[in-house]
């Protein structure tokens, strides 16, 4: 299943790249592939901006823009102006504990 | 390995660090303050915990690889509802069989289910699991907060001394905690190497076999109809739990009289729409995640609308719950859809593939159809409560 087309923010710089498979590793969708030493995007449509690969490499060559992809959270950042959060991480604080995740 | 039994008499041991070894023992607070530990570990023993360990790192509990009957109904609680909100075990460090200091290192979320999940798979191997504190959360939505993170690693892995415990330097990290987990700073601030374990435990005992390698299918997440299945109990609790205001408002709008409020009038006039409320919601929080490959169109909003219209269509123009007036069928038309197609936008939180930036793109187009699609039908509903009290 891929979600919709262009829309997944994903670069990746082949310059930065040391081969070192990292990204292989983490991507649950298996993005990335070894080619020639290096890594390289398959298919772009398949991420899901999960933000492991970015923040796994150590050389900076995988930028992605991550965060919590419930709609209510993002609605609710919209009118709050935050950043989307779903509150399922709040319960020990007693904080309302329902939607996503 | 000590048995349960046995451990109460023995007042020698106790968790303090080994560090302090010499001290021990010999003032009688720390021999109370251990004898009070340890009552308090085996007085609130849950049945998962079999026995003691008596480690460098501290007394450890051992867990067993098998589930009751109680992890089964936990399991089940957990997925229909509020339940998981408090399903968590306490953090720290775990054995399971006889682990000595060449065993494995498995991380683990404080979720009870995800413990569980993980300890299942052991069986039959030993090892060490430690739980990180997740405030019961399980790993990859934690590791998208950030709890199942770098610094609880490290802060976890220096807290129960693991470099004491075992001679290898090499922790085994569920592949979903990559979200969270930076390997290299974890390398840098405790000397464990992050091995990324497979998608799914089930895996774990292959992966171990295969020299910690782990093959493309263990790596990849999946969206089968069973892990859909699995959650859809909760997608309709939600909703459902959302839409006793929704009644609540058909049931007004449909008993509001120029006399009053009309019970007789409410629910006559207002059970078709109730009815057409409560197959909305199933279509968008049940059908189309269900039916979500099935679908052809990627925006969830559209797959939602598509089903949420196939469900209405037919139930308005030819049953006899729609006909009474055009007006109401043109705004039950107009109406349910969307809330099928809002409510199958939702199910993006959980989905194994969905991107923030495509719900974003999907809520720029959606959200003003959502609110123009409820202004019209309230202005045709007003239309509708007009002409029957005769006034157009």
């Amino acid at each position: 299943m891929k979600y919709l087309k262009n829309a997944a923010t994903l670069t990746f710089d082949p310059d930065r790249c040391t081969g070192c498979r990292r990204c292989v590793e983490v991507c649950p969708h298996c993005v990335f592939e070894m080619h020639d030493g290096k890594a390289r995007i398959t298919d772009k449509d398949r991420c899901m901006e999960c933000g492991a690969c970015a923040l796994n490499c150590e050389f900076g060559a995988i930028s992605v823009g991550s965060g919590v992809g419930c709609a209510a959270a993002i609605i609710r950042s919209m009118i709050t102006g935050g950043e989307p959060t779903c509150d399922c991480g709040a319960a020990s604080s007693g904080a309302k504990t329902t939607d996503c995740c | 390995m000590i048995n349960l039994s046995s451990v109460k008499k023995k007042e020698d041991c106790c968790c303090t660090p080994q560090k302090n070894k010499n001290f021990l023992a010999r003032t009688p607070e720390i021999t109370g303050q251990a004898v009070k530990s340890l009552s308090n570990i085996t007085r609130e023993r849950p049945e998962w915990v079999t026995g003691i360990l008596n480690t460098r790192s501290g007394l450890v509990p051992i867990v067993t690889t098998e589930w009751t009957r109680t992890d089964r109904i936990g399991q089940i609680r957990s997925r229909l509802g509020g339940y998981r909100m408090n399903y968590s075990v306490r953090p720290g460090l775990y054995a399971v069989g006889a682990p000595d200091s060449s065993s494995d290192v498995f991380i683990s979320a404080n979720y009870k289910l995800s413990f569980d999940i993980l300890r299942r798979a052991l069986r039959g191997i030993s090892g060490w699991i430690l739980v990180l504190d997740t405030r019961g959360i399980n790993v990859w939505c934690a590791a998208g907060k950030g709890t199942f993170g770098t610094d609880e690693l490290a802060r976890r892995i220096l807290g129960v001394n693991l470099a004491g415990l075992v001679s290898h330097r090499r922790i085994i990290v569920p592949q979903l905690g990559a979200a969270g987990v930076r390997a290299s700073v974890i390398k840098k601030q405790t000397g464990f190497h992050v091995h990324f374990g497979p998608v799914d435990a089930k895996d774990i005992q292959a992966y171990i076999r295969a020299g910690y390698h782990a093959t493309p299918e263990m790596r990849e997440i999946g969206f089968t109809i069973l892990r859909r299945l699995v959650l859809v109990p909760i997608e309709l609790n939600q909703a459902l739990r959302k839409s006793a205001a929704a009644a609540l408002v058909i049931l007004i709008i449909f008993g509001l009289q120029p006399s009053g409020i009309l019970f007789k009038s409410a629910w006559t006039g207002g059970r078709p729409f109730l009815l057409f409320c409560l197959i909305s919601i199933i279509t968008g929080a049940a059908i189309t995640p269900i039916l979500l490959p099935f679908i052809p169109v990627r925006s969830f909003a559209l797959k939602g609308w598509l089903a949420g219209a196939a469900a209405m269509a037919p139930l308005v123009t030819l049953t006899p719950l729609g006909g009474t007036s055009a007006l109401l069928d043109a705004a039950a038309l107009i109406f349910f859809p969307l809330m099928s197609s809002y409510l199958a936008l939702q199910f993006t939180g959980s989905t194994t593939f969905t991107t923030i930036s495509g719900v974003k793109k999907e809520l720029r187009i959606w959200l003003p159809v959502y609110i123009a699609g409820l202004a019209i039908s309230i202005v045709i509903i007003i239309l509708y409560k007009l002409q029957s009290w005769r006034i157009i």
